[in-house]
């Protein structure tokens, strides 16, 4: 008997595509692919002890004070307002455009990218306090707001120097811009929060 | 009729596979609270996940209200726990990043539209007091 010489059958592959197909499965039902977003603030560090006594003190026409109470309605400085309002009341105080005497004191400062001084706020501060019982989904709105106001100035700005809008702006451009309109939004002292009940 | 060649399916199933582990990460908590974020428009997106903390705040889930009653819970990791935990999570989690990324430590907080801002307060002091100063209000976009 001689050996006969025999073709080696090929691998069956066909359930290679099942179990990749598990795999797959797998991967797809143990991970989250969500792209977590929202809105990015630096809290200021904890109080020294000595600092206690001694707050930093801002004029009062420097300071827009919100104030969002426990059955959520919201007032801007001595009156209430809708959640609308805030974006405009907020873009009326850091612009101060008529240079009123109520609203934040404009400086002069020079703006290296633009090679000119303009008149800036540079002072101002906006103050969010809110009641132990407020929503939180009220207290985000007014941020989100604030935030809104402050990109629509920053946009308003970059196209009347550059053009463009800030998000289309080179870095440099972003910081010069940034520091016409310098956000200062004031993550509040907590015993401001109980004091208003 | 010839058989259709099916030998190169295997391959793109692999493609697929390789593409889902890349782009995802790994579900890392079981969440015991429910939180339906609060909407917002002008969001940004979170830098680094791997420089990331996690905190959940919101009522337990339809499962384990029985248990632990419908008041607003934070979740740390993997179970509920009380404000000044929050100090030796952050502690924690901070102490194993690389000495580089540190600096980019960012806490994100998913929280319930509906939670009061007592709790929210009282852990931002907390975060404050572990010098952990870069927070993120976690949100969904407006449509």
């Amino acid at each position: 008997m001689g050996k006969k010489k025999r073709k080696m059958p090929g691998l069956n592959t066909s359930s290679t595509a099942d179990i990749s197909f598990m795999l797959l499965i797998f991967f797809l039902v143990t991970t989250s692919m969500d792209t977590d977003q929202g809105l990015a603030r630096t809290l200021p560090k904890p109080p020294e002890d000595d600092q206690l006594n001694n707050e930093i003190k801002v004029k009062e026409r420097n300071i827009l004070n919100i104030r969002i109470n426990k059955d959520n309605y919201v007032m801007i400085g001595e009156d209430y307002a809708s959640l609308e309002d805030v974006k405009e009341r907020a873009k009326e105080f850091i612009k101060n455009e008529n240079d009123s005497p109520n609203l934040p004191e404009r400086k002069p400062k020079k703006i290296k990218e633009l090679g000119k001084t303009m008149m800036v706020t540079e002072n101002h501060v906006i103050s969010v306090q809110t009641d132990r019982g407020t929503d939180y989904g009220v207290y985000f709105a007014v941020q989100d707001a604030l935030v809104a106001a402050y990109n629509e100035l920053r946009d308003e700005i970059s196209k009347q120097e550059f053009g463009f809008r800030y998000e289309f702006l080179t870095k440099d451009q972003q910081k010069a811009i940034r520091e016409i309109y310098p956000q200062k939004i004031s993550e509040a002292e907590p015993k401001k929060y109980g004091g208003q009940k | 009729m010839p058989e259709m060649n099916t030998s190169s399916l295997p391959d793109l199933i692999f493609t697929i596979l390789f593409f889902f582990m890349m782009v995802t990460t790994m579900r890392e908590v079981t969440l015991k609270v429910k939180f339906d974020r609060p909407v917002g428009t002008q969001l940004e997106k979170l830098a680094r996940k791997s420089c990331t903390s996690f905190i959940y705040i919101g009522q337990p889930t339809d499962a384990l209200k029985a248990q632990f009653g419908t008041g607003y819970r934070i979740q740390l990791n993997d179970k509920y726990a009380e404000v000044l935990e929050v100090k030796d999570f952050v502690t924690e989690d901070r102490a194993e990043l690389p000495e580089s990324d540190k600096p980019f430590y960012t806490i994100s907080l998913k929280c319930d539209h509906n939670t009061p801002m007592g709790i929210i307060t009282d852990v931002k002091q907390v975060l404050r007091k572990s010098y952990a100063l870069k927070i993120m209000y976690s949100a969904n976009k407006k449509q």
